[in-house]
């Protein structure tokens, strides 16, 4: 309120003249340099009507929370307040609860992953662990080398640090290694410092895509040739549809890669619980950077999930998850394949999405009011670019919705897509009008 | 985001307890209305906000503002959505006034005012078929003109029209008559939600589609070069009364950014007009609202021109109550109290017959 209230709710006299206008923020003049970028986007806002329950969203990252059995985890959490009440909600290690670190060793043995629990760092969700090690490496201008296309939430944290992200194109089998020798050694000819390479190597968000077996090592030589730390990024691995996981990078070298993993996909976001792994050095600052952040990972999650891990068939739960999103995938793919023939897209075998190219001449930003109008929801490409690359693509998520909302999404999203083509066709051209991006994952886009 | 399958999941409870600001004290020029109704000491109100426009976040932003405000004058007051629980949550509690605060199809084009006189729900504000007229740009300005209202020239084309005539021939006929720069925007919508100021012919085909994104009838109007001006009006007591004007000042188009997100635009409210451009662009705003037959609050957002002639853009008869939108700063340079004048406009809808 300004000044000129009047508490007895009366018009005042004549209007008084401001002397300056408001830009209705009086410490605009104080903000770093790093919020300078930030905008309110349309896409936000039309992702407002993608909750409501009428519109298929194929836009979320959601992990589908009816599957976990919902009762037993009351209980379970329930007792841990009952009965280790005093620890758990009271402040715990900053380097995290060391029986669930130990924990998180037999979840990562499952990709070949042989650590001591000293070596992990447990964080608010892995996104927390990727706001820590860019912290921690990347001073402003800093290069970050990543897959084109990235996840969405990383690039919002890269673009805060103020790091300068290059794309390495993908392929099938991932990461593509010639490519991203070449883009290390151009950069390294112009002087560039690049410090991290980021990379989601299994079931890939928002690509879909899997980093081959054999290229794994080769990425590792590449990188650790140009002195360039891998951050792998793996918050999927185990919802693999078809075979068992491959092995992580970490599992390779322990001193070329930070691992990040999270309990967010494979059993429930909201207890915000991921983690790190990283070489004995960076761990140390990891765990500095991340007491200065937060004090400690949140014990009552971190004791939840411990319980959980500890009394109940959590492999059983990710095998039904895993058969859960294939059903799901299949869904997706057969309805992409049945309405949108024009299209292409990937065939992600594990996971949670699939990578879709338009038709050509169609953008998918411009085109998303018009999905939300008829009612279904999906990412724009170029949300996961950090150079405004990918306006002819878009994610679908096939995790959240039964497939049979997944084949209704897919039937609405084609007669979108057939509009916008007429559109276009007619005006010869692609709109351009709709601003911003989206620049941080939103809680639901993760 | 809001989460939650859902939507907007406020339950219909009681407020807080009335405050000092229970009582609203009367202005000098409150009357009696014609046909009185008793007003509750503590009206129940239901704020409608969400829906499903693409303006959904803005509305649930505005209805969460007002609602606060009622609740701290002593409005016992709830925010629903328009879902399918609606019709059965105004049955069982009967509120005393429904507020819409719905941006966009369905909340502003009269549809849900339908709903609710059908239901016998009394609501705040234009009532449906007034609001109907309001809601369609180009005939909110082909009424207006009738009430010697000045507006930019403007064509109203549908999407089929392109199609069938050649959106070449279509486009050159219109850089022809109205020439340049133009403004495209969708025939009915709000937020600066799909429109595009073009300055060059070759901007125009990418103007068209994405407003056609957002609906399929466009209209294109000659862009104004002048003071951009929002002017709220008010009826407290039965007549209409303007606040004063809010200038808007962006670096770049006034769009949703500039909008929502503190620090890209300067307001001056009021604005820097002179005495007699102010007194011009009030008797603007008012003179719309009567000729468009609005009720209780309105919006309109105008141009003045070097020579201090107001241009009528639009009209909103739900104008954002968000904390960077205009009517409440208009409100708040008229000297109001927000929480009192909105209990006051809760009382007038109420004592409406």
């Amino acid at each position: 309120m300004t000044a000129l209230e009047r508490p007895d709710g009366t018009a005042s006299g004549p209007h008084p003249t401001p002397a300056a206008g408001t830009r209705l923020d009086r410490w605009l003049g104080s903000y770093a340099e790093r919020t300078h970028g930030m905008r309110a986007s349309e896409i936000r806002a039309l992702f407002a009507v993608a909750n409501r329950p009428e519109v298929v969203s194929l836009a979320g990252g959601m992990p589908y929370l009816e599957g976990l059995p919902l009762d037993v985890l009351g209980d379970l959490a329930q007792r841990v307040v009952a009965t280790r009440g005093t620890t758990a909600l009271q402040y715990g290690s900053g380097q995290g609860d060391e029986t669930l670190r130990e924990q998180i060793l037999d979840v990562m043995r499952l990709e070949g992953i042989e650590a001591h629990p000293d070596d992990v760092v447990v964080t608010t969700g892995s996104q927390q662990a990727l706001d820590l090690v860019t912290r921690l490496f990347v001073d402003p201008g800093d290069v970050v080398v990543a897959e084109a296309p990235s996840y969405v939430g990383a690039l919002g944290v890269f673009r805060a640090y103020q790091a300068d992200v290059v794309h390495v194109p993908l392929d099938a089998e991932g990461l593509v290694p010639e490519a991203l020798e070449a883009t290390l050694a151009d950069l390294a000819r112009q002087g560039r410092r690049v410090k991290l390479l980021y990379t989601v190597p299994n079931f890939h968000n928002p690509a879909g895509v899997t980093l081959s077996a054999e290229r794994r090592p080769r990425i590792l030589e590449i990188a650790a040739r140009y002195g360039v730390l891998v951050l792998e990024d793996n918050p999927y691995g185990l919802l693999g549809f078809d075979r068992e996981p491959l092995p992580a990078m970490r599992s390779m070298s322990d001193e070329g890669v930070i691992y990040l993993g999270s309990f967010s996909k494979t059993f429930a976001p909201g207890y915000r619980v991921g983690w790190a792994v990283a070489p004995h050095a960076v761990r140390e600052k990891l765990v500095l950077a991340s007491e200065s952040a937060i004090l400690s990972p949140s014990n009552a999650s971190q004791l939840a999930i411990s319980a959980y891990l500890a009394t109940c068939d959590w492999r059983g739960q990710v095998k039904a998850f895993r058969e859960l999103y294939r059903e799901r995938r299949d869904a997706m793919i057969g309805a992409l394949a049945e309405h949108l023939p024009d299209a292409s897209w990937t065939v992600p075998d594990g996971g949670f999405y699939t990578w879709v190219r338009l038709p050509d001449g169609l953008d998918a930003k411009a085109m998303l009011p018009r999905a939300v109008t008829a009612r279904v929801a999906y990412v724009p490409g170029t949300a996961f670019y950090f150079d405004g690359q990918g306006a002819d693509h878009m994610r679908l998520s096939f995790c959240f919705p039964t497939p049979e909302r997944i084949r209704e999404g897919v039937r609405r999203l084609a007669g979108v897509v057939s509009a916008e083509s007429e559109l276009v066709s007619l005006f010869g051209t692609g709109g351009q009008a709709v601003r911003g991006d989206v620049q941080s994952p939103g809680p639901d886009l993760a | 985001m809001l989460g939650g399958s859902a939507g907007f999941p406020v339950p219909l409870v009681p407020s807080r307890r009335p405050t000092v600001h229970d009582r609203p004290p009367r202005g000098r020029h409150q009357e009696a209305p014609t046909v009185p109704h008793p007003v509750p000491a503590t009206p129940r109100v239901v704020v409608l906000a969400g829906g499903l426009s693409h303006e959904r976040d803005v509305s649930i932003r505005s209805g969460r503002r007002v609602a606060e405000a009622l609740r701290s004058s002593g409005v016992e007051v709830s925010v629903h959505d328009v879902d399918a629980d609606l019709v059965p949550a105004l049955a069982e509690t009967r509120p005393d006034l429904v507020w819409p605060l719905l941006h966009g199809a369905g909340g502003e084009d009269g549809s849900v005012r339908d709903v609710l006189e059908l239901l016998g729900v009394r609501s705040l504000g234009t009532g449906p078929r007034a609001s109907r007229v309001a809601w369609s740009k180009p005939i909110a300005k082909t009424t207006v003109t009738r009430a010697g209202i000045a507006t930019p020239e403007f064509v109203t084309l549908p999407q089929s029209l392109f199609r069938e005539l050649g959106a070449g021939r279509v486009m050159d006929a219109v850089v022809a008559r109205l020439g340049l720069p133009l403004v495209v925007k969708p025939s009915r919508g709000g937020s600066a939600l799909g429109v595009t100021l073009v300055r060059t012919a070759e901007e125009l085909p990418g103007a068209m589609v994405a407003c056609f994104a957002y609906g399929d009838t466009a209209l294109i109007e000659r862009a104004v070069e002048g003071v951009e001006v929002a002017v709220g009006v008010v009826e407290l007591d039965g007549s209409p009364v303007a606040l004063p004007a809010v200038e808007v000042v962006t670096d770049g188009p006034y769009d949703y950014d500039a909008r929502y997100n503190p620090g890209r635009t300067e307001y001056f409210a009021p604005a820097r007009l002179s005495d007699e451009l102010a007194a011009r662009a009030a008797e603007t705003a008012v003179a719309a609202h009567q000729v468009l037959g609005l009720r209780h609050l309105s919006r309109t957002d105008l141009i003045i021109d070097a020579e201090g002639q107001p241009w009528f853009l639009e009209v909103n008869v739900a104008p954002g109550m968000t904390e960077t939108s205009l009517f409440p700063q208009g409100a708040e340079a008229g000297g109001h109290h927000l929480p009192t004048l909105y209990r006051r406009l809760v009382e007038a809808g109420l004592a409406a017959s």
